[in-house]
């Protein structure tokens, strides 16, 4: 495996392990949202946050684009606020893959919420628990099968994202050249056939492993909790 | 004292509140299912808000509509027994355990070794809820509630969802939790087998409202409330004291205020206190002392109250002297028997009808009034239970 590869892969798990961080706070707070609160315009959030994974990837990277370009107004605070530039960076690939992920793991966050024994929550608040204390003590700890199948199913689609990230921060080598953005750009180069093969090969692998992974960490988290 | 006056609607149950109740021992909440029990304790527990009145328990105000006080769940000091338990299935039964325990405030009264000991837990410690059965679950709920150190322990049908074996197994150790820890309890319950072995003090509820509340054997003994625990459960409380056994015919005779009674061998000490439930259905009335018949228990006393039932049943009430039994028995014999309040009569109970689940096992020592000590004479016709 040459330099290509490895750049190609480390990128990808630095994208893939960064973009699910960036997710998890976000994802367990709209799931809060979507499943406990009486929120108005409850439907509409769900519709927004689901919207990745029916629209084409390139709007999305397009909307990225006008949104958080140089040019667009919160692009251009981000640059002189915090002097994070999300185009033709690393940090952009996060950003793109974290919008296009976001929904798998909402949704799975939000079905483990849903799950939750509400009568276990209300039976330690009698136990002296503050709701706050209640929602560490108790509903976190049940919801962690979700939340890591969650986690695992944003991480393994962080790792395949190539329309958004193409389209927002391009394809820069050692920057924003992700695996799938490698493999589109062996197979636009003459004799590129072997790399991309090769790529193509290390993608497949990883996702096996991210999926058995991610069922391997549901089925013991389960078993913890005693259900089979 | 536990001061519960408040009200609310819920869906087609008007639920409206007004009992005192003591502050030691425990209090019965009795009525049929959708009678209002469990929202009833939830109002205490903080889970249902009232829409008007109070609640308060010993000095503290729980709740008072007019002063704005309404404590949140947590802040009240209650313990809470469910009737599925509601252990954590992400904590080990010590996890469970130490879940209240560490959130509680100020001194810890309810130990953990006695905790651990009077509910039997020391081999349950370091297993998971889910792999207990239904009778450790809940043994397991009621140390969890204890731990958390409450002023006030509500049960809600703690043994509902538990077959006959399992109801066995936890009651007397719920018998014991009222004895070891001086907690008072607010017990829910629609069997009123529960409630005679476990209550002290007895509230029932109908459609909402409470309709009565007193003393257990008070209120068992008043025909009035016949309807509202059923035909068939209602009769008389007498507690008594075990005098001895015999070991030839499995028999133990047993002491109360009026005389003896022959009940099933049980399994207690001489002196140590018991509690029979004598449902009216069981006694049968005589005018003259009945000679030649297999029934030992046969008690003298005077018709104190008829009080007619729908269709062929009477309820007559007859005093022993100092406590009251009642009978049910039909319209026509009342009148064959030419029955008045005044008559003389002699009580007839089959000592095979007071089997081990009209006798409660063990009552902790009352400590009411020495005037309603059990072996405390009084003269015939002198008012029974006097209020």
């Amino acid at each position: 495996m040459g330099g290509i590869e490895w750049d190609a892969l480390l990128l990808s798990l630095k994208v893939g392990a960064a973009s699910t961080a960036l997710c998890l706070p976000f994802a367990i707070g709209v799931a809060w949202l979507l499943s406990r609160s009486r929120l108005r315009g409850r439907a509409l959030l769900d519709g927004i946050v689901h919207a990745p994974l029916v629209l084409p990837p390139v709007v999305i990277g397009y909307l990225l684009l006008i949104s958080l370009g140089t040019r667009a107004p919160l692009g251009a605070w981000l640059k002189s606020t915090f002097g994070i530039q999300l185009i033709f960076t690393t940090e952009g690939v996060v950003v793109a893959a974290a919008v296009m992920a976001f929904p798998l793991m909402v949704r799975a966050i939000r079905l483990s919420l849903d799950s939750v024994d509400r009568g276990l929550e209300m039976a330690a608040r009698t136990l002296g628990a503050s709701r706050l204390d209640v929602l560490f003590s108790v509903t976190l700890p049940l919801m962690l099968p979700g939340i890591l199948s969650g986690a695992m199913m944003a991480f393994a689609a962080s790792l395949g994202e190539f329309g958004a990230t193409i389209t927002f921060a391009s394809n820069i080598e050692g920057e924003t050249r992700t695996l799938p953005l490698a493999i589109y750009t062996a197979t636009q180069t003459p004799d590129g056939d072997a790399i991309a093969l090769r790529l193509v090969g290390l993608s497949m692998a990883l996702a096996v492993a991210a999926i058995t992974l991610s069922e391997w960490l549901h089925r013991r988290t389960q078993r913890w909790l005693g259900r089979h | 004292m536990i001061e519960l006056n408040f009200g609310r609607k819920l869906g087609a149950l008007d639920l409206q509140v007004d009992v005192t109740l003591p502050s030691r021992g425990v209090s019965a909440l009795f009525g049929r299912s959708g009678a209002g029990k469990s929202s009833l304790i939830n109002a205490v527990a903080g889970i249902v808000t009232p829409d008007h009145g109070r609640i308060r328990v010993g000095e503290r105000v729980f709740y008072d509509r007019d002063s704005g006080t309404d404590l949140a769940i947590e802040a009240r000091g209650i313990g809470y027994v469910f009737q599925d338990a509601r252990l954590f299935p992400h904590l080990s039964v010590a996890g469970n355990l130490r879940y209240g325990l560490k959130r509680a405030r100020g001194t810890h009264a309810v130990g953990w070794d006695s905790v651990v000991e009077v509910l039997g837990l020391e081999h349950l410690l370091d297993r998971r809820p889910w792999n207990l059965s239904g009778g450790e679950r809940q043994r397991v709920a009621i140390g969890r509630a204890l731990l958390r150190q409450p002023t006030l322990l509500l049960m809600d049908e703690p043994l509902a969802s538990l077959d006959a074996p399992r109801k066995a197994e936890v009651l007397p150790y719920i018998e014991r939790l009222a004895r070891e820890f001086a907690l008072p309890v607010l017990y829910v319950s629609h069997s009123i087998e529960e409630v005679t072995r476990l209550a002290d003090h007895l509230v029932i509820l109908s459609e909402g409202r409470t309709v009565a509340s007193g003393e257990l054997s008070d209120i068992m003994s008043r025909p009035e409330h016949a309807p509202l625990i059923g035909r068939y459960e209602a009769g008389s409380v007498l507690d008594c004291t075990v005098l001895q056994h015999n070991d030839d015919y499995a028999l133990t005779t047993l002491r109360f205020a009026d005389g003896q009674l022959r009940v099933p061998r049980i399994d207690l000490d001489p002196g140590a206190p018991v509690r029979v439930r004598i449902r009216a259905r069981d006694v049968a009335l005589a005018l003259a002392r009945p000679m030649d018949v297999s029934i030992v228990n046969k008690l003298p006393g005077r018709v104190q109250q008829i009080t007619p039932r729908d269709g062929p049943y009477a309820d007559v009430t007859v005093d022993l002297g100092s406590r009251t039994l009642r009978a049910l028995i039909t319209r026509e014999s009342c009148d064959r028997l030419g029955l008045q309040p005044g008559t003389a009569v002699w009580t007839m109970v089959k000592s095979v009808a007071l089997d081990s689940r009209s006798v409660g096992f063990s009552r902790r020592p009352r400590s009411a009034s020495p005037a309603q000590a059990p072996d405390l004479p009084q003269k015939p016709g002198a008012p029974a239970e006097a209020d």
